[in-house]
């Protein structure tokens, strides 16, 4: 992807001046007999990495012993070397978008960014508050109360909430989650100018092509292990190198399987009380088949998703190179 | 204290349905105190009832326990407490600042009301008005620290602090007379007792044993939550 290798090209030092680097040691993190989190190790740098998982593999987990807001069982995690839990210094270099959606629904959004603004100490609140909401484009809407936004608006604001003491590091936990197409392509152009501008971000997603459309970098979790490390292009084909299991519902579900059958682009098709169940050869070239498939055989396609049960088995498979 | 946290945890306080229970109480006992001064029923016997067991022994409670828990109890239930904790802000300093703006609406909503309601009801008359004044006050900033130190500590604070207040502070205390002792409303009551001479105010408590324990509550209390506070980790999804 063009833009991926557009941004590593300008990685610059950051805004606070020099690199600045997110380390997990060992860390582990287990909850009585649970363990969320096993042995991960990683360390993140300038750049946008994603971080890959299905559902309940321990990404919010390992984003909030990032943050430090959760103290890791064992191992560490550190910011420049200064450890991140207990140490509330280390917010003058990190922001965070946690994945919760509330904020304070009773305040305007500009009151609510003037508030952190000044939590922060900085020396001219307001203005801050002014280029921090300027930069997610909500200048419109910071007159309302957040009570009343947009799940993106929402989405934006916490973002602007994160970057008005414009850290080097921005730490987001499914930042995606429940956005419109329009307000997800205009995140991830904001998130792309943020890391042009040199600084280190993570963001955590269970959509493959959230992550790969975004992040030059990629961490792949799975059941709280560390599956996967690398470039998106390596870790795309080790994903896309096997089979794809879809869902997909429609005006006609038997008609549909008939004319995938007969196309030869599936290795097999199930027909569930939930729809059709897909088994693809090749991504891409189904992805691609599918509607000109429907058009033909003059059946309307209600939902295409790649089902959840075959990303879990994406990340097994990915478990078990 | 940190005006910008105050600001946002009175306009949560004042904005939420909260706050008609918090003004709700008081109003109640004043309507209740002009219909006995209205009727002429309001002897000095009458005054320390109302005083002491409407007053001090339950709108008090209640009302420190919506103000103690609620300044900051559903932030971290709802995890809006993130956006303070982010901050380079000292965790002493947050607690300091909820349990000031908790002792403020326990000032506005319990103090100054037991103060009118007294006022109401017998005038300035033995002091009377002002010893309940103050016993409201000290044990206010007392009950104050405890439910704010529940609010950090406990995702049932209310629950637990109904608990505390109704069975440990009223059954419990007519009943097994040690546990009247470790009372805060006793304590507060021996502090009104001190300043009034009323002989129908008395407490359990010598007023050389209560002051201190008031005294060790509130800074217990706020140390508790100040601990607390720094080491809160968030529930997490997984």
């Amino acid at each position: 992807m063009s833009s991926g290798e557009a941004v590593q090209d300008v990685r610059k030092p950051s805004p606070g001046g020099g690199t600045v680097e997110l380390r997990l040691e060992g860390v582990s993190r287990w909850y009585g007999n649970v363990v969320a989190v096993n042995g991960i190790s990683m360390t993140i740098g300038p750049g946008v990495t994603g971080l890959l998982g299905p559902n309940g593999a321990g990404k919010s987990t390992l984003i909030h012993m990032m943050g430090g807001f959760l103290p890791p069982s064992s191992g560490t995690v550190t910011l420049d070397g200064a450890p991140v839990w207990k140490n509330p210094d280390v917010y003058r270099r990190l922001g965070l978008v946690p994945e919760r959606e509330t904020a304070y629904d009773f305040l305007t959004g500009w009151q609510f960014i003037l508030a952190m603004a000044k939590l922060h100490k900085l020396p001219d609140p307001a203005e801050a508050a002014r280029r921090a909401i300027a930069l997610v484009e909500m200048d419109d809407a910071a007159g309302r109360a957040i009570g009343g936004y947009s799940k993106g608006m929402k989405q934006r604001i916490k973002m602007a909430s994160a970057l008005v003491h414009d850290p080097p590091v921005l730490l987001l936990d499914e930042p995606f989650n429940g956005m419109d197409p329009r307000q997800r392509l205009q995140l991830m152009d904001l998130i792309r100018r943020m890391a042009a501008e040199g600084r280190t971000i993570l963001f955590s997603s269970h959509i493959l092509e959230e992550v790969e459309r975004l992040a030059q970098h990629i961490e792949v979790v799975v059941a709280g292990r560390h599956a996967a490390s690398g470039d998106f292009r390596k870790i795309r084909r080790l994903m896309t190198d096997r089979p794809h299991i879809f869902m997909v519902r429609s005006a006609d579900d038997r008609r549909l399987a008939a004319a995938v059958i007969a196309d030869g682009s599936a290795r097999s098709v199930q027909l569930t009380e939930k729809g059709l169940r897909v088994e693809a050869v090749d991504f891409q070239r189904f992805t691609w088949l599918l509607p000109r498939l429907a058009r033909d055989a003059g059946v309307r396609l209600w939902e295409v998703s790649p089902s959840d049960e075959s990303l879990e088995s994406v990340f097994s498979y990915l478990v078990a190179r | 204290m940190n005006a910008t946290i105050a600001m946002i945890t009175l306009r949560s306080m004042l904005g939420r349905r909260r706050a008609l229970l918090l003004l709700g109480l008081p109003a109640l006992m004043l309507v209740l105190a002009g219909i006995l001064r209205a009727t002429g029923i309001a002897d000095m016997e009458v005054s320390v009832t109302v005083l002491q067991r409407i007053a001090l022994m339950t709108l008090l409670p209640l009302l420190a326990l919506i103000a103690g828990t609620g300044v900051i109890g559903p932030e971290i239930d709802d995890g809006q407490i993130m956006y303070v904790l982010t901050k380079p802000v000292p965790r002493q300093v947050i607690v300091l600042t909820k349990l000031a703006v908790a002792i403020g609406l326990i000032v506005v909503f319990a103090v100054l009301p037991t103060l009118v309601a007294g006022l109401l009801l017998i005038g300035t008359a033995e002091g009377l008005a002002s010893a309940f004044t103050v016993g409201v006050l000290v044990g206010g900033v007392a009950y104050g620290a405890i439910f704010v130190a529940l609010g950090v500590i406990s995702r049932n604070a209310v629950t637990v602090g109904l608990l505390y207040a109704l069975v440990w502070e009223s059954l419990l205390g007519n009943f097994a007379p040690g546990a009247r002792s470790a009372s805060v409303q006793q304590w507060a009551l021996s502090v009104t007792d001190a300043l009034t001479g009323v002989a129908d105010v008395t407490s359990t408590v010598d007023l050389g044993v209560a002051v201190p324990l008031l005294a060790l509550v509130t800074v217990a209390g706020t140390l508790l939550a100040v601990v607390r506070l720094r080491s809160l980790s968030v529930a997490s999804a997984e």
